[in-house]
């Protein structure tokens, strides 16, 4: 398994051509306390950066974009009743959905752990 | 991730943002900084849900600094202030403290302001987004001989919540004791050795108190107070959503210069006698809205879920758009959305069944009494 970064501080973990994407810690702790996650409908075709969802923090909305293209295969029925998990838990428990790749080459355009980590550094 | 625009989106002046005198005891605190109203502020410390709770619970510390003091003397100062405020002056004693409106010649809100009566004049607090306007208009209101000082020297502190009395009252010296204080009146005190300024008012619904103080003061102070246990320092953000579930409405947002103060549900801020007698900016215009009634009027709205309504989504009434919201976001202490919307007047009574647009979705809205949690207030 391999995990990437975008610029917009989504996080994607891929195992074979399904990917888990998540904000990541960085992200939820700018956000702060999030009240609601918006998320797509299983079935959706999806083109890389589009909005597929939504977070809600107490102090405003923010857009997550897609980091790959394909179709949603699950969203995390769990941020429901408990969006705190992507505060509590972004990188793992926290996760939001997972999409079917339809396009892997565009897994190159994005950062690994360490050229994120200097990224974040870097803001 | 991309954040939409958000209520902390006030625009500053070219030249920057200013620094507050509690800049660096903020960073100190773990405050994380933005640009507000011209000026460097706390949005937050621990996290806004936290700190939001902690001051309905306990007593929070909010720096509000930026936020304009201006003290007036000399001239015929009561009716200069009557011709510029629809205040009634007569009935406002020494140490009373007064919600006041700034209007435009068609009766806009301009700011909204506290009006506090001094044994030599009249102090005043006004927005800070909108105080170097303020001046401007009330120097041209007022006549000459009234001297207007902008206290820019000076901090202003609000220790806000249930145990603020109790965590003040330790530090407190002069000669009234702090009891002698009700809500909307204040007095001149001894803190930790400062001459301060207090009075027992401010913007979260709780009980509490703003105080005033040298700005060279400011972080003795406010260290002094953040030692007691019931106090925290609180950012922005929660001031915005303690406000907003206590119905208060956020200049720029909830009330503007589009607005009629009668549309905006704040008469209250037009006092009796001059609502029939008239003589101050925009009485014409304000008269006639208060005989005919408004055409839409400023309401709460409580929806269900928790995906929140934000400024700018419309509000329909089934297919027939009926209003717009001007503030929305969660409710720390009711765990559900809530918001203020100006919609017609037709669709504005409690319990109107209303649908708010986010994201082509609509949520279902119930137009709710405000506020929405109750004041409690020291009376």
């Amino acid at each position: 398994m391999t995990r990437y970064f975008t610029e917009d501080h989504e996080w994607i973990e891929v195992e074979g051509d399904l990917g888990t994407v998540g904000i990541t810690d960085y992200a939820q702790g700018q956000l702060g306390d999030i009240t609601f996650v918006e998320l797509p409908e299983t079935g959706a075709s999806v083109t890389k950066g589009d909005s597929v969802s939504v977070v809600d923090s107490v102090k405003a909305a923010s857009d997550v974009y897609t980091p790959v293209s394909g179709t949603i295969a699950e969203a995390n029925d769990a941020l429901a009743d408990e969006p705190e998990l992507v505060n509590t838990d972004a990188e793992v428990g926290g996760w939001l959905f997972r999409v079917t790749l339809s396009n892997a080459s565009e897994l190159e355009s994005l950062m690994d752990a360490d050229a994120y980590k200097a990224y974040v550094e870097s803001l | 991730m991309s954040e939409y625009p958000t209520n902390d989106d006030d625009q500053a002046e070219d030249i920057g943002p200013m620094l507050l005198p509690l800049d660096a005891w903020h960073r100190e605190k773990g405050g994380r900084m933005v640009e507000f109203a011209g000026y460097m502020m706390p949005v937050q410390y621990e996290g806004i849900m936290a700190e939001h709770l902690w001051t309905r619970e306990s007593a929070g510390l909010f720096d509000v600094s930026h936020m304009g003091q201006i003290y007036l003397t000399g001239g015929d100062l009561e009716a200069a202030v009557e011709a510029a405020l629809p205040i009634d002056l007569s009935t406002l004693k020494t140490g009373s403290v007064r919600y006041s409106l700034l209007l435009d010649e068609n009766g806009g809100i301009l700011d909204d302001l506290m009006v506090t009566r001094w044994e030599t004049g009249f102090y005043l607090v006004v927005n800070g987004a909108t105080k170097w306007d303020d001046i401007g208009t009330l120097r041209e209101l007022l006549p000459d001989e009234v001297t207007l000082n902008h206290l820019d020297e000076n901090a202003l502190l609000a220790l806000q919540g249930p145990k603020a009395f109790a965590a003040l009252e330790r530090h407190v010296g002069g000669e009234t004791p702090l009891s002698a204080l009700t809500f909307m009146k204040g007095a001149s005190f001894k803190l930790g050795g400062v001459d301060v300024w207090i009075s027992r008012s401010g913007y979260t619904g709780e009980d509490g108190f703003e105080i005033s103080i040298p700005g060279e003061s400011a972080a003795q102070i406010a260290e002094l107070l953040c030692g007691e246990p019931e106090v925290k320092p609180i950012g922005l953000g929660a001031r915005d959503s303690l406000r907003l579930e206590a119905g208060l409405p956020l200049y720029g947002h909830d009330m503007t210069p589009e607005a009629d103060p009668v549309s905006a549900g704040l008469v209250f801020g037009i006092n009796k006698r001059r609502r029939s007698e008239g003589g101050f900016p925009g009485a014409a215009h304000v008269q006639d809205v208060l005989a005919e009634g408004p055409a839409r009027k400023r309401i709460g709205l409580t929806l269900e879920g928790r995906m929140a309504a934000r400024e700018g989504a419309k509000v329909f009434s089934g297919d027939q758009e009926v209003g717009v919201v001007t503030s929305g976001g969660f409710s720390p202490s009711l765990q559900h959305p809530i918001a203020m919307a100006y919609v017609d007047a037709a669709h504005a009574a409690d319990g109107s069944a209303l649908e708010i647009e986010m994201r082509g979705k609509r949520l279902p809205a119930t137009a709710a009494p405000m506020p929405f949690v109750p004041h409690r207030y020291y009376r």
